[in-house]
């Protein structure tokens, strides 16, 4: 048995801070942001949370897989910002769907987090435990920025967002994942205190690793990069998915962005991308797509699907 | 390896190779950002097999500056 994705949905709160907006609180500008980071805006919870974004967000792929929430068997929430640290977010978001059918747990592997929480979906429905999985990556980022750090506080942001995955005949699933707790001061956050990062560090790492791990993956498949139609990356900095497209020798156009938009939300990033594209109708039925991410940990990974 | 440092500059900043000297500044005259130093970075580790560490970047200002590191 393999999963496929039948329902994607989307959250970002209404709040839209712009690089103007921003440029109020540090010394930076707009062409300044954009030209290294390719970020426009970034959405900020107010009266939102990290759990009510992945409710919000769950709603929408339940709706677009026309599904009702006690046909889930299992809650995956991928988050290192949660509302509370218990109970869980997963658990929170059961209470609001009323899917209680389903067992509940979060993950955290930052940036990477979406990507492991849907292999792990994977691998339970290939072991036959589960048949219908949710997976969320919900990030309220904007409660771990230290403003008066101009090199971090302009490139997060909040978000969430979620795909159903149901359990099918056939499919393509296939993966590989790494870590190295070695390099993990290079990105750190700590409890009562703000992202820290090295952005030298991370952006070569970023740079180096998705490639290899994509190239990795598509050895382990026999596949070339031509074969797959796209490659849906971590939505940290354009600077670095330009990089990976570069160093893969692949075209830009094939790597969808939209962190424009929302800059880097972590592990909502990937689903965010997934859901705007599904929705635009982009992501066409035996489609191959590659996801990439990459964060602290440090962690990275890659993943192929089927659509 | 001046050459070789020319050759890498010139393809990770898009500029012509012709107008590249060893007094060339990466930031004053070729406009790269920090973002495009840390890939020109990369490409000298890959190409020159020798990790440059990120307190070191500050010393490379110029096409002279990498090449007096790479040699030393």
């Amino acid at each position: 048995m393999k999963g496929h994705i039948c329902g994607t949905g989307a959250y970002a709160p209404s709040k839209v801070i712009d690089n103007q907006e921003l440029s109020k609180l540090v010394d930076t500008n707009d062409e300044w942001i954009q030209e290294r980071t390719g970020i426009r805006k970034r959405h900020f919870a107010d009266v939102d949370d990290t759990v009510s974004m992945a409710v919000k967000a769950a709603r929408r792929a339940l709706q677009m897989a026309k599904m009702d929430s006690s046909e889930i068997d299992l809650i995956l929430v991928s988050t290192f910002s949660p509302k509370r640290l218990l109970p869980c977010t997963a658990c929170e978001v059961q209470r609001e769907l009323g899917a209680f059918n389903s067992s509940c747990f979060d993950l955290n592997a930052a940036c990477t987090g979406f990507l492991y929480a849907y292999n792990t979906a994977q691998a339970y429905i290939e072991a036959g435990l589960y048949k219908t999985v949710l997976v969320i990556g919900s990030e309220t980022l904007s409660h771990l920025v230290d403003y008066s750090d101009r090199s971090t506080c302009i490139l997060f942001g909040d978000g969430a967002g979620a795909v159903l995955i149901k359990a099918e005949g056939t499919g393509i699933f296939s993966m590989v994942s790494h870590s190295e707790g070695k390099k993990g001061e290079a990105l750190t956050c700590s409890r009562r205190d703000y992202i820290k990062m090295n952005g030298q560090e991370v952006f070569k790492f970023a740079v180096r690793s998705v490639p290899d791990s994509i190239l990795e993956l598509l050895r382990k498949n026999n596949m070339d990069v031509s074969e797959i139609d796209y490659f849906i990356l971590h939505q940290a900095n354009k600077r670095i998915v330009q990089a990976v497209a570069k160093r893969l020798g692949v075209e830009i156009e094939k790597f969808p962005m939209n962190l424009e938009e929302y800059g880097n939300t972590s592990s909502a990033s990937i689903p965010l991308v997934l859901d705007e594209w599904n929705r635009k109708g982009m992501l066409k039925p035996g489609m191959r797509i590659v996801m990439a991410g990459f964060g602290a940990g440090l962690s990275w990974g890659a993943t192929l699907t089927q659509w | 390896m001046l050459e070789k440092v020319k050759t890498i500059v010139a393809e990770e900043l898009g500029v012509d190779k012709e107008g590249l000297t060893e007094q060339t500044s990466f930031k004053d005259d070729l406009g790269a950002d920090s973002l495009d130093l840390f890939e020109m970075v990369m490409s000298f580790e890959e190409e020159f097999g020798k990790e440059i560490p990120s307190d070191d970047l500050q010393q490379l200002q110029t096409i002279g500056d990498v090449v007096n590191y790479l040699t030393d």
